[in-house]
């Protein structure tokens, strides 16, 4: 039963099933464990991200293409369901015509960025996805009259959701399925091509494979889901705008969870994303103590100040690309020798 | 490599959009402000994309960070200009410094974090941008979160009058620094040794190598000069602007992204042509169509790769 709902996939470390099983549980309850608006809001957050960082890596980890576009299809679904519900009602029908809109726009978009772009080189790719992506988010800044320009959004959701707890099982829930899907994705033959491309891409044009087609359908698919948890992340905060969404300091933080995590494994992705944002929540105030501690040293406090969170962040991903280009989820795999192979 | 027969028909196109710009326009004196504020930009973006460009042609290497040599060199301008009360004296040591702060940074920056990483473009993206991320945050540490004020020196700000067209100072300096950039650029890579062997090694690294050179060694060189010439445009461009953020390295890196991809990745050429390209018609279209301003590169490179699918000027490798 678990194998099936997993792909097949399993964690393949006793540690790593610990912690999934954890993540799992603390979020499943997470209203019941963690009462209290700041962990349930942290708990949402978790769940969206987990999917969209999943969505990343399948890009990413799976097919290796980097796009610095994904905040793009994220944003697209904030906004679709923010607009249809500012120009619509606060209703299911309008949630469902805003996703509905969104994930066509993005499927459009991102094919036909997929189409331009694929058949070149992977740093071509992200050249034009960076680019594509820092022209929409003028776009969405500039509108005003249709975005909300900088300030975003606000909107009033359905009765049903306005009780905290059934907004956030809604987005665990749609979370949890797509993420298994993906799961299911990754495992089946297409995910298997796609490993192939990312591994030798002249050799699996060889065998037959139209590489550009498996890209662009990897891509698209990717794009898709993140355009969903856009939309779930939308509704959970009643709001949209360009810094919840479009900002490139998102794109920053889910590069960040898929390295640190481990690209190329879904699992890397809750690992990751889980960490990501409960450092993001609670690490400032760990910073804190020590800046206060380290006063008097020169450049310490500095260094420490709960604003440079980042900075430390993004040494230990300089430090995962370097030394364990396979992430936590890689790490902990290995541990145990013989049972498979080693990372590359 | 393309002195045989020098592909004119993007400069024609240069030209064209001028004429058009005229002809939509129509008042000949804004017509010359708007060509000579375009070419300063673009010239800008010239003096900070050139490095990348090459450093791409050469080594195949794609630095996501390049936008950091450029906040460097702003920053450090802007310490040394305050330090030195903001005179025209202070300028030539402002600018010495940010092209030696960024010379330096980069020599780091490819001993620590491109060296281990040749040859995977994946990772180079990944290492990239991730030094970018540290690096960026250290700047917070050194200078704080603010916005730091760049001020021009008395001498560069106001505009000449010619009959009724404003010329304003510090944009034609702007062209000048430029045009003098690409000069010796050109002259380094037509008719010295030293750029005969660049060019062999965009054209092909490994029969260069063969020959018993160090394109390694060159290439260190090439990323050096690149990051010290990011520096020098990252110093001018917080002057234009008057002032210097984080942000200003990852704002440029989209135009510089968009100017070498129109340009030809690898083609210095391109490169000029792409930049003056990308700044006229920015500043055409602000004029006419505020609008569609915001969304004019992004167009142009879409209709430039439908045209030329590799970009105005092909270099050689795929």
């Amino acid at each position: 039963m678990i194998r099936t709902l997993l792909s097949g996939d399993l964690p393949r470390s006793r540690i790593l099933s610990v912690l999934l099983i954890a993540i799992f549980v603390s979020l499943a309850a997470a209203p019941y464990l963690f009462p209290g608006t700041r962990s349930l809001d942290v708990a949402a957050r978790v769940c969206v991200f987990i999917l969209l960082v999943a969505s990343y890596d399948l890009l990413l980890g799976y097919t290796g293409i980097v796009s610095f576009a994904h905040t793009m299809f994220f944003g697209i679904g904030g906004y679709g369901v923010g607009i249809a519900i500012a120009r619509l009602e606060a209703g299911w029908g309008a949630i469902g015509a805003g996703v509905l809109a969104a994930l066509a726009l993005s499927a459009v978009l991102s094919f036909v960025i997929g189409l331009f772009s694929l058949r070149v080189r992977a740093i071509f790719f992200a050249m034009i996805t960076l680019a594509v992506a820092s022209f929409f988010a003028i776009l969405a800044s500039q509108l005003s009259d249709l975005t909300g320009g900088e300030d975003g959004l606000t909107f009033r959701v359905p009765e049903l959701l306005r009780v905290r707890t059934n907004a956030y099982y809604l987005v665990f829930g749609v979370s949890t399925v797509l993420f298994l899907l993906l799961l299911r994705v990754v495992n089946s033959p297409f995910g298997r091509v796609l490993l192939a491309i990312r591994e030798n891409e002249f050799r699996a044009e060889a065998l037959g494979y139209r590489t550009v087609t498996y890209r662009t359908l990897a891509s698209c698919l990717g794009a898709l889901v993140a355009t969903v948890a856009g939309a779930l992340y939308a509704l959970w905060l009643r709001y949209t705008g360009p810094n919840t969404t479009l900002d490139f300091s998102i794109m920053i933080d889910i590069l960040l969870m898929v390295v640190i995590g481990g690209m190329g494994t879904m699992y890397g992705a809750v690992i990751g994303a889980t960490l990501f944002v409960i450092a993001q929540n609670y690490l400032q105030d760990v910073m804190k103590l020590i800046s206060d501690g380290a006063k008097g040293w020169p450049l310490l406090p500095d260094l420490f100040h709960p604003d440079r969170w980042l900075l430390w962040l993004g040494v230990l991903f300089v430090l995962s690309i370097y030394y364990f280009p396979r992430g936590i989820v890689g790490q902990l795999r290995s541990l145990l020798p013989g049972q498979l192979r080693r990372g590359r | 490599m393309k002195e045989a027969r020098f592909d004119f028909v993007p400069v024609a196109l240069l030209a064209a959009v001028a004429l058009a710009a005229l002809a939509l326009i129509g008042t000949p004196s804004t017509w010359v402000t708007l060509t000579v504020a375009g070419l300063a930009m673009g010239l800008l973006i010239f003096i900070m994309a050139s490095g990348l460009t090459l450093v791409f042609g050469l080594m195949d290497v794609m630095n996501f960070a390049h936008g950091l040599f450029i906040a460097l060199g702003a920053y450090v301008a802007a310490s040394v200009m305050k330090a030195m009360g903001g005179t025209l004296a202070g300028l030539g040591p402002a600018m010495l410094a940010a092209i030696a702060a960024a010379g330096l940074l980069g020599l780091a920056f490819e001993r620590i974090i491109i060296k281990p990483v040749y040859g995977q473009h994946l990772k180079q993206i990944l290492i990239t941008t991730g030094g970018m991320i540290v690096a960026e945050q250290l700047i917070h540490v050194i200078w704080g979160p603010d916005l730091l004020p760049l001020q021009r020196p008395e001498a560069l700000r106001g505009a000449f009058l010619l009959g009724d067209v404003a010329l304003e100072k510090y944009r034609l300096a702007s062209v000048a620094v430029g045009l003098a950039v690409f000069a010796a650029l050109a002259l380094t890579l037509n008719r010295t040794r030293l750029g005969l062997l660049i060019r062999a090694g965009v054209e092909n690294s490994e029969m260069v190598e063969a020959l018993g050179y160090r394109v390694r060694r060159l290439f260190v060189g090439v990323f050096v000069a690149g990051s010290a010439l990011a520096g020098l445009g990252g110093a001018m461009w917080g002057m234009y602007q008057e002032a210097v953020t984080v942000a200003i390295g990852a704002q440029m890196m989209v135009l510089i992204f968009i100017v070498i991809i129109i340009g030809g990745l690898g083609s210095v050429t391109g490169c000029f042509v792409g930049a003056i390209l990308v700044g006229l018609v920015a500043n055409y279209t602000g004029y006419l169509a505020p609008k569609v301003a915001l969304g004019s590169n992004i167009l142009l490179m879409v209709i430039i790769l439908l045209w030329r699918p590799q970009g105005l000027y092909p270099v050689g490798k795929s």
